[in-house]
């Protein structure tokens, strides 16, 4: 395996020696069996030169542990990628982004400390997964919900510094989260909030603590290691429901936003939705095959009419009291209904506490707060995995609309990326804008992962000049993307070097996270 | 450097501690197959079990259009180096899982569950 960067192999060795002291010889993994573990499983650079490689990893159980070992990473320049569960699966997964990087497994740091039913909140450390708090949750017959992304096998802690988002009201997962406790590059540990607080009585209940905010500059970066995090968590719900809004004109897509963003922005709507159109997401048919290719928008309005269709469609989730529910709903047909031709269709409704047996005929029981992997089939039964490209966009119809051109225009130029899906699925996993997650396929062939990276870089591009950055990203992009925020002789990015360096000053702390790297290994030309 | 095989880390520890509760910790001392069906239960069911919307069992109708059974458990035709390759070098869709993850005395239980009817297929 590579030695890190401007290391001897001698002080790598003494490093491990090390490190091994501190969490036991059976928690540091160093033979090229062990440590393949640690590589990308949906790398975009297979068989390639340019896949990131770790050169070992160490998996301490205890705070105390994380600190002993940034002080020997310190001392001998060593790269630290620290992992939570190890399933950023899309944006690196496990794997580090500077070739040669120890990964800093946190996955045996798995206690849930605290699960407060009465303030709904709970307080965990990395290498709990949404299954194991969900499992606890069950076990103890708590009446709270968790809020889980997509995949259910991923870190709390992880998904919200990687501001992920899921499905029910919780679901902005950074915004969830209320207190954390940080080990810095020097050793010290610092507890945000109400933890700096001794025998703090409230570090779940109130966020801001007293002083500058910290909490933000250890999200997606690489500035401390988060060892414990609150998480506010929802109520159990009396029930849920789901109402469809279908309207036919591709123009009506206007319309439709607006109203939708008011319902979400005056939180009558309080779940993810996403704008979907039945072009690219109607339901399967042959007919629709044969219509999509080369046909006017005429053609498609038609096409969705006779079919009973809507040409946009949007699924609005609620949740909360029944009779809250029945009103909310009513309020968003009425509101809606400004637009001629829309159609309401009652979708779903489940009532909680629901049995295991009834959980389980759900395809998705995500947006009910129960974690799954379902997502994983996404890319059909022999996929062999896959990246996001991931832009916001403002909540109007009108940027609907221009972004799906100006994609469009991409892979008109460059070619449609080899095996996407086909359209720009449109969510509201935050508040007040929107986000696209535009599947990308990774394959084991050189060729169609070098084009496809090629077309994402040009998407990147194409969204910046037009004023769209990605809100997440593979290890891959990461420097295209800080590259993107540039505003004011790239304000920003110097600020973040400027605390890389008063923090870090050894730039241990996963170089290059997020396009932030340390003094030693910054690049010149960017 | 040569890696030693490892038993889940002891209860004591996590009780020392004063933990509420930890997972991992939590099927350590159950006995094969019984403690692999437990490991197995939490790591490979959400993908490879029976129900809507896992993964590995969709794939595995796909692949296998009847002649085997989709659901893993299910299969009598499982060997312990075949397991040990999918969950250490990943299949498809499917990532390697570490050994933070899955150690490999819980792989060796996960395999001893798998593999626990006499089979003249393995």
């Amino acid at each position: 395996m590579p030695l890190p960067s401007g290391v001897t192999q001698r002080d790598f060795s003494q490093a491990l020696a090390q490190f091994a002291s501190v969490v036991g010889k059976e928690w540091v993994f160093s033979s090229d069996e062990d440590v393949d573990l640690y590589r990308d499983a949906y790398s975009p650079f297979w068989h390639e030169e340019e896949e990131r490689i770790p050169s070992a990893a160490v998996a301490p159980d205890r705070v105390e542990q994380v600190q002993q070992i940034v002080r020997i990473a310190g001392k001998y320049k060593i790269p630290l990628w620290t992992i939570s569960t190890g399933k950023n699966l899309g944006y690196g997964g496990s794997a580090p982004n500077q070739t040669g990087s120890v990964v800093l497994d946190l996955k045996r740091m798995n206690r849930i400390l605290e699960v407060n039913e009465k303030n709904h909140s709970a307080l965990v450390e990395p290498g709990v997964s949404y299954f194991d708090l969900y499992r606890h949750i069950q076990e103890k017959g708590l009446k709270l919900w968790i809020d889980p992304p997509d995949p259910g096998w991923g870190s709390l802690i992880g998904n919200a510094l990687e501001r992920g988002g899921g499905y029910t009201p919780m679901r902005d997962h950074f915004d969830a989260h209320c207190g954390m406790e940080v080990v810095l590059a020097n050793g010290d540990v610092v507890r945000t909030g109400m933890g700096a607080l001794p025998n703090a009585r409230t570090w779940q209940q109130y966020k801001y603590g007293f002083g500058p905010y910290v909490d933000g500059i250890f999200s997606q970066s690489n500035l401390g290691i988060v060892t414990k995090m609150g998480f506010w968590l929802y109520p159990e719900p009396e029930a849920y429901f789901s109402g469809t809004v279908m309207v036919p004109k591709h123009d009506d897509i206007h319309a439709l936003v607006e109203g939708l963003a008011y319902l979400l922005n005056s939180g009558i709507v309080q779940g993810t939705t996403s704008v979907l159109n039945t072009i690219d997401f109607g339901p399967p048919d042959p007919e629709l095959a044969r219509v999509r290719v080369g046909s006017s928008t005429t053609d498609l309005e038609r096409y969705v009419a006779q079919k009973g269709l809507g040409y946009w469609t949007v699924d609005l989730p609620f949740y909360g009291p029944s009779k809250v529910i029945a009103a909310q709903w009513e309020h968003a047909k009425e509101k809606l209904s400004t637009i001629p031709g829309v159609q309401f269709r009652d979708g779903a409704s489940y009532r909680f506490p629901m049995s295991p047996a009834e959980l389980a005929k759900i395809p998705n029981p995500v947006p009910l707060g129960v974690p799954s992997l379902t997502t994983f089939a996404i890319g059909g039964p022999f996929s062999q995995g896959h990246m996001w490209f991931s832009p916001i966009i403002p909540m109007t119809g009108d940027a609907v609309v221009e972004a799906t051109k100006v994609f469009e225009q991409v892979y008109k130029d460059l070619g449609s990326p080899a095996g996407a899906l086909p359209g720009l699925p449109i969510w509201s996993f935050f508040a007040r804008a929107f986000v696209i997650i535009y599947f990308f396929p990774v394959e084991h062939d050189v060729e169609k992962n070098r084009r496809n990276r090629d077309i994402f870089r040009r998407l990147v591009k194409v969204a910046a000049e037009h004023g769209w950055g990605e809100y997440r990203t593979h290890t891959a992009f990461m420097d295209d993307i800080a590259f993107a925020y540039s505003y004011g002789n790239r304000a920003l990015w110097r600020l973040h070097e400027t605390l890389k360096d008063a923090l870090d000053p050894n730039g241990i702390l996963a170089p290059g996270k997020n396009g932030v790297w340390p003094k030693r290994l910054r690049k010149a030309n960017v | 450097m040569k890696p030693k095989r490892h038993v889940g880390p002891a209860l004591v520890m996590a009780a020392a501690l004063g933990v509420v509760f930890a997972p991992h910790r939590a099927a350590a001392q159950a006995p094969a197959p019984e403690r692999g069906k437990q490991v197995y239960d939490k790591w490979c069911t959400p993908c490879h079990g029976a129900g809507e919307g896992k993964p590995g069992t969709i794939s595995a109708v796909a692949l296998y259009k009847g002649s085997k059974p989709a659901v893993l458990a299910e299969r009598a035709d499982l060997t312990g180096a075949g397991i040990k390759t999918a969950v250490r070098s990943g299949m498809y869709i499917m990532p390697r899982f570490r050994k933070t993850e899955v150690s490999d005395a819980e792989l060796d239980a996960i395999i001893a569950y798998l593999t626990r009817t006499p089979s003249p297929l393995r």
